[in-house]
């Protein structure tokens, strides 16, 4: 007979359980099965009788288990006392459940457990140290009273630990007990394990630990502390658990990343991953190299699991998350640069910023029109359609999934108060969003246009009030984009210091500096345009102080040349 | 809203009347099984594929309303012993759009069952279902204290005319039509019920650029832990109680999600639409299939250039139409 003792905590899938603890006596290892009373009594008979024939495989005393409450720890209690007792020739006793498998030959965790006779391999940290947290009790675990049931009557435990706290309740841990916490399935020692069960202190202790929340989780990571002479605080039970604190289970296509994880045993199996129990229960031995176990492998996908739950993907916005404003883990998916008043200043605007950066550059996406997709394009990444109703009916939408459709490819727009303005405040609060604004420049197509000067003056002032509203969005508080603003007067006195600044933000395909500026719009006469928008009472101050006669503006290349670095 | 899904559910009992059984296999129900409710109306071609597909799924049993066709759909599934089937006579319109009947049926025979939605047209894609059973689904769901489960609507198209492949019976639809539209969706809260609302998809870039709110709704919460207080208010898009519709994580995580993939878009639409067109049996006096039979006679392309094609449902996962949430 073995030195290793299984002690099985069975509630479901009781045909599984048979299967693996027929797997254990056959390599010679004593099981002691603890089956839960929840179980009706016919199924238990029958599971007894199915079992009755192997001489290894006991049944202890039934308790009633309920997750979080203390009935485990008294299953676990009885059982171990079991096995202590039946077989005297066990050194190692392991806690492992109806739901967990085997994954390594029995003969090697019997051998991998005789090489190290005195070493008991139990998870145990104290509270303080670890965030193992649910339903935000961690320290409290020990000095508050649990004794309803957090699954089924989850009101009335909440209640009752709001009026702890607020009663100020702390109860005291039994003297020389330092709480612990750790996974549920350990491996012991005989030494400790009857340490444990015949201390005389035990009534005190479990008077203590019946009103701990989860007290399988630290009575035996408590009071191993108190007799263990050499504790490996780590558990031979491969168990990992989502964010809600449940395990997570194993399926058949998990297959291959078990047999990696060199793990002995792992839980929790899907009771129907029958290429599961089939690989493990029956392969032959020795397929597995004999290895410290090394669940790493397996951790990345889990955790990946959990951060997918709880954080997403950053600007993706769809059927199973909708973030409410402020929680959205990053508004949009990946950084983009809205220009503003660019392409009326500049000919060709859009064509130069796509050479000098090797982005994909857009006209005004929010133009009313239609949509003025890069190369006037009808539709764009994830099939957009370039129908300004159909943007329209949802912007925010529109441009998230614009965003999320060409992740990995910057994207720079125009935009300008012609456009729907729908989208200025989740730009704003966006951090991916690069804004630069030459305010007043959407002056310069009025003034080049050739409307009738009542209609120019209309619209010269609808068009201001648009901006200088969208100013204010770009200048409050809650602004996280990148925001540069200049006004026009002082943007054209030395234009290419700016544009240098965002294009190195951007960090252009090409490193060297520019060689090429963009051709500026001729204003000459710009000045006069805007007093005499003045003149009707219509006061454009967005573009800063233009003199009436002034000299020309236009920029000839001459004075332009000392900005450019070749 | 709790008078309004008494209504419901009065209203289904009332239309239950409408129902004669053809055959009744429910008695061969076990507990803890996944059932299939669908509503069918001459689309006997696509029944072999559908049964085959879902019964590969893990799906235990069907309950399909016949809604009087003249093809042979009741001949065909008669003498399944995994099958369901009444047979009705009245207004699919008048029954709010088959939804009666559904709710009837679930009341009865699906209570305390996992019950999937699904027309002969849609199939249902989940995280790893190409290598775990429903039931794989279902029990983590139960573990994780879930009722409801969303499955969004992808429409699926061929690259060229819709009738330039014919469908033969038992044939893979997305053999023909296997291409979807992977970023051009939006998204709405509906604040009186709770559901989001999702639109677009090729049906909003084609059919209804013009008038683009009335492109129809595509997010769906096809299977549900069926309680007979439960009630489907429209369709398949919201439930009653509410609670069932928050299948949506609002904290900046994923929640686990579904697709259904939408094979309408096959040589069989030409003729469906035009019938339909007569029936005004539809949603909204049949806008939709109006659209659809006007286009559809100048031949469009649903295809472009951005199209993409399916592959399987971590591609879909990728391009984020839905989501393995915590699972793994």
């Amino acid at each position: 007979m073995s030195t290793v003792g299984i002690v099985m905590l069975v509630h479901t899938a009781l045909d599984r359980a048979e299967q693996v603890a027929r797997h254990w006596t056959a390599g010679g290892c004593p099981v002691v099965i603890h089956v839960d009373r929840n179980v009706p009594r016919k199924t238990y008979a029958a599971f007894a009788r199915a079992l009755a024939d192997d001489p290894l495989v006991r049944f202890s005393a039934r308790h009633k288990c309920e997750w979080g409450m203390w009935g485990i720890v008294a299953a676990s209690q009885s059982a171990a006392e079991q096995m202590l007792d039946a077989f005297p020739d066990v050194r190692h006793v392991y806690l492992a459940s109806g739901s967990c498998l085997p994954l390594r030959p029995v003969q090697e965790l019997i051998d991998y457990l005789a090489a190290r006779p005195r070493t008991d391999f139990i998870e145990s940290a104290t509270t303080a140290d670890v965030p193992w947290t649910v339903g935000g009790l961690s320290a409290e675990r020990f000095t508050l009273r649990f004794p309803f049931s957090w699954k089924r009557r989850k009101w009335i435990f909440d209640r009752y630990v709001a009026l702890q706290r607020r009663l100020k309740v702390r109860r005291r841990i039994p003297a020389g007990l330092v709480p612990h916490m750790g996974s549920q399935w350990w491996c012991l020692t005989r030494q400790t394990l009857s340490a444990i069960l015949q201390d005389p202190e035990r009534q005190r202790y479990e008077q203590y630990f019946r009103r701990v929340w989860i007290p399988d989780e630290s009575y035996f990571q408590t009071l191993a502390r108190q007799y263990s002479s050499n504790i490996e605080s780590r558990s031979l039970t491969l168990s990992k658990f989502d964010f809600q604190g449940k395990p997570h289970i194993f399926y058949d296509d998990h297959l291959q990343l078990l047999r990696r994880s060199d793990c002995f045993v792992a839980r929790k199996i899907w009771p129907r991953a029958e290429r599961l129990y089939r690989a493990f229960l029956t392969d032959p031995a020795g397929a597995l190299k004999r290895t410290e176990p090394n669940p790493g492998k397996i951790d990345r996908i889990f955790s990946k699991a959990v951060e997918r739950q709880t954080r997403g993907r950053a600007g993706l916005y769809m059927q199973s998350r909708m973030p409410r404003e402020g929680r959205e883990n990053g508004i949009t998916a990946s950084p983009y640069s809205m220009f503003q008043g660019f392409s009326d200043l500049f000919e060709n605007f859009e064509e130069w910023l796509a050479n000098a950066t090797g982005t994909r550059v857009h006209g005004h996406l929010f133009a009313p029109g239609r949509v003025e997709f890069a190369g006037g394009d009808h539709l764009i990444n994830g099939a957009l359609s370039d129908s300004a109703a159909i943007r329209d009916t949802d912007p925010q939408s529109f441009f998230t999934s614009l965003i999320w459709n060409t992740r990995g490819e910057r994207q720079c727009f125009q935009f300008g108060p012609r456009d729907n303005q729908a989208v200025n405040w989740l730009i704003a609060r966006d951090p991916n969003a690069q804004v630069s604004v030459i305010t007043g420049a959407w002056a310069v197509p009025l003034f080049r246009s050739n409307a009738s000067f009542a209609d120019l003056r209309r619209e010269a002032a609808r068009l201001q009030q648009i901006e200088s509203q969208h100013l204010d969005i770009l200048r409050s508080q809650w602004t996280k984009a990148r925001v540069r603003i200049w006004s026009m007067a002082d943007f054209i006195e030395a234009p290419m210091e700016p544009i240098q600044a965002i294009l190195d933000e951007i960090g252009s395909l090409r490193q060297t500096h520019l060689t090429e500026a963009p051709a500026m719009v001729d204003l000459d006469g710009f000045g006069q345009f805007l007093q005499n928008l003045k003149n009707q009472g219509m006061h454009p101050y967005l573009m800063g102080d233009f003199p009436v006669e002034q000299g020309p503006v236009h920029m000839p290349k001459q004075p332009r040349k000392p900005y450019l670095v070749r | 809203m709790r008078l309004r899904r008494k209504r419901r559910i009065l209203r289904a009992m009332r239309k239950s009347r409408e129902l004669r059984c053809l055959q009744d296999n429910t008695g061969r129900i076990r507990p803890g099984d996944v059932l299939l409710v669908s509503t069918v109306r001459n689309e006997q071609i696509r029944l072999p594929f559908f049964l085959d597909y879902y019964r590969a799924q893990g799906i235990d049993h069907f309950l399909f309303v016949d809604n009087d066709s003249s093809d042979g759909t009741s001949a065909y599934l008669s003498g399944m012993a995994d099958v369901s089937l009444w047979h009705t006579r009245a207004s699919y319109k008048r029954a709010n759009f088959g939804v009666d009947w559904m709710n009837c049926l679930k009341r009865k025979y699906a209570h305390g069952h996992w019950v999937l939605v699904a027309d002969p047209d849609e199939f249902f894609i989940y995280p790893f279902c190409d290598t775990r059973p429903i039931q794989a689904l279902t029990d983590w769901l139960d573990n994780s204290g879930i009722r409801s489960f969303s499955a969004m609507l992808v429409d699926v198209y061929p690259k060229g005319p819709l009738d330039a492949q014919p469908y033969q019976p038992g044939q893979n639809p997305l053999d023909i039509a296997c291409w979807f539209d992977s970023g051009n969706y939006s998204v709405k809260r509906n604040p009186l019920y709770g559901n989001l609302w999702i639109q677009g998809g090729p049906r909003r870039r084609v059919f209804f650029a013009d008038k683009p709110e009335k492109a129809p709704a595509l997010n769906k919460i096809p299977l549900v832990k069926w309680d007979r207080r439960y009630a489907y208010e429209s369709s398949t898009h919201m439930l009653l109680p509410r609670g069932l519709n928050r299948v949506y994580e609002t904290n900046g995580g994923e929640k686990a999600s579904g697709a259904l993939l939408h094979t309408k878009f096959l040589d069989t639409l030409t003729a469906k639409a035009e019938e339909e067109l007569e029936r005004k049996q539809h949603y909204g006096g049949s806008v939709e299939y109006e659209a659809y039979a006007e286009k559809l006679r100048k031949q469009p392309d649903l295809w472009c250039k951005w199209s993409e094609k399916y592959i399987n449902w971590r591609q879909l996962e990728i391009l984020g139409l839905m989501s393995k949430g915590n699972w793994a």
